[in-house]
């Protein structure tokens, strides 16, 4: 049983499995466009007290702690527009990995897709330390300690100011902004051989196209690099970068692999799912993997776990977990606002604030999980779309998404915030 | 397929049913679903849009490899132009190409 609707002019089937995702080929454009012809292209976005550009303008109940998860899903159900993001850390931790923590919820709630945040935690001081460290983008954010008060007075306090921020931020205005103004990150996922075939390819073109423009971008997954080391390291943008990238690679090959390895990586890098896709080695995925970054642009700094880029436009390089709700919940902290996520078997991740924008080329996954995919490069396997005419497509996606059109995930509720952890807790 | 995107099409229209990336690769990949024993498989590198073709001598999942050349244990499987790992087991051109007769180098 299928019934046919109408959308934008074009009838979509809507069978019980799946469903198309819903891009169009605007017939007005040429067949390729140049760098140069997206110059001029602009989005409606919310510019932030710090002059930075959000495309969605989130309300965050944020927690310091695991034990404060309770208290922000109560302010989150009270006040109705709001988003708590739960997540399972925060108590006892200490050294690099309580920096990597505090950087990840004070960049999560700086980011400009953030209008105001409300922070809840057991206690006071640390609440405070990532109350201030959001207060330094200039938006609004207050802090609750729930000791001494106890869960119910802390919910009644903090959904008062919840509602107060809420009402303040929908009557925010959005104005135009040039797409230069744009924060974009990339990390694929449940990666095939069709990724390294047409996905990963589109991304690396919207890059080589759009990084000349002015924008940022961002690359991570450390493991995910191994086989193809030897030309990542020739796409840094200075011999001191790409000794400080080596350094980050084979402190993780040392530091992780072979002193936490049992057997050999087999069983997860490449994921079984990668396998089951056509994906035999670490060095097949990796190959694949690196078409993100594309052939003309050479990354500026090589950044620490959740760490802020501040080198000026330009593509950056993360040291990151290749799992992927850990890796783009780092890259939000970064500050980045429109994800791009190119999937070969079909992963489904999202994140609460950072649109994730997914990308295939695997016609099985297209006609099976096409619910989950926003950009079809399926065509580019046909050769019957180019490269740069898929880039072209993402790039129209990355737009309409900055205007507001919900991505896959966002609408099927996918909202995986994942705190990177380095070690036990004291 | 929107009638317009045809700029990447070559082999006088024909949908390739393998790609390789470079013209060095000793593998390709399926692209298309249900690629069955005994079919002789048109391909194209995407590299330099080059045509060949190869006899295929199992079923081959989307996605996943067959030899383009005869390879022994030991031998490099090259794709993206690249070394990918170790041949493990011999493999006669045509033959799947995967976990069973190829590993990584690494770990």
């Amino acid at each position: 049983m299928s019934e046919t609707t109408t959308i934008n002019g074009e009838s979509a089937v809507n069978p019980f499995i799946g469903s198309a995702p819903d891009q169009f080929v605007n017939g007005s454009l040429p067949d390729a466009r140049a760098s140069a012809d997206f110059a001029n292209a602009t989005f409606t976005g919310w510019r932030r007290e710090n002059g930075r550009v959000g495309v969605r303008n989130h309300v965050l109940i944020l927690p310091l702690d695991d034990l404060s998860n309770a208290a922000c899903e109560a302010v989150a159900n009270a006040v109705k527009g709001t988003l708590a993001i739960p997540h399972a850390y925060g108590r006892l931790q200490f050294g690099e990995d309580l920096e990597i923590h505090f950087r990840t919820l004070i960049g999560v709630g700086s980011n400009p897709n953030v209008a105001a945040v409300v922070v809840i935690g057991i206690e006071d001081q640390w609440t405070n330390r990532v109350v201030e460290g959001i207060a330094k983008t200039g938006k609004p954010v207050v802090g609750f300690g729930i000791e001494g008060h106890g869960d119910i007075a802390t919910i009644a306090k903090a959904s008062y100011q919840a509602k107060r921020l809420l009402q303040w931020a929908t009557e925010l205005p959005r104005e135009t902004c040039s797409i230069n103004e744009l924060w974009i990150s990339t990390k694929c996922g449940e990666s095939d051989t069709t990724t390294g075939l047409s996905s990963c390819p589109t991304v690396g073109n919207m890059y080589d196209k759009l990084i000349p423009l002015g924008v940022y971008g961002i690359f991570g997954e450390t493991s995910e690099i191994t086989g193809a080391e030897h030309l990542c390291k020739e796409r840094a943008a200075n011999p001191e970068i790409a000794e400080k990238w080596f350094k980050m690679w084979k402190a993780y090959q040392d530091d992780v692999i072979e002193a936490h390895k049992t057997d050999d990586l087999s069983d997860s890098q490449p994921t079984k799912g990668n396998i089951v896709g056509g994906l035999t080695t670490i060095e097949e995925k990796a190959l694949g993997n690196l078409e993100k970054i594309g052939h003309e642009c050479v990354f500026i700094d090589a950044l620490q776990p959740a760490e802020a880029p501040a080198k000026g436009p330009g593509l950056y390089f993360m040291d990151t977990s290749s799992a992927a709700a850990e890796c783009v919940t780092l890259m939000a902290a970064a500050g980045y606002v429109v994800h791009t996520f190119p999937t070969g078997q079909g992963n489904v991740i999202g994140n609460p604030i950072l649109p994730v924008i997914k990308i295939s080329g695997n016609p099985r996954t297209v006609r099976t999980m096409g619910e989950h995919i926003d950009v079809d490069v399926s065509g580019v396997l046909r050769r019957d779309m180019t490269i740069p005419q898929a880039g072209d497509a993402l790039i129209d996606m990355i737009i309409r998404t900055a205007n507001g059109r919900l991505t896959a995930a966002e609408s099927l509720g996918h909202r995986e915030f994942s705190m990177t952890k380095l070690y036990r807790s004291a | 397929m929107n009638d317009k995107l045809q700029a990447g099409g070559n082999g006088a229209g024909r949908q390739p049913q393998v790609l390789a990336h470079s013209p060095k690769d000793n593998v390709a990949v399926a692209v298309i679903e249900g690629l069955s024993a005994d079919t002789q498989a048109f391909g194209v590198v995407t590299e330099d849009n080059t045509t060949f073709e190869v006899f295929v001598r199992h079923d081959i999942p989307i996605g996943h490899k067959v030899a383009l050349a005869d390879l022994k244990a030991g031998d490099t499987a090259i794709k993206y132009g690249q070394d990918i790992g170790r041949i493990t087991k011999d493999v006669a051109k045509g033959d799947h190409v995967h976990v069973h007769n190829a590993k990584t180098k690494r770990w």
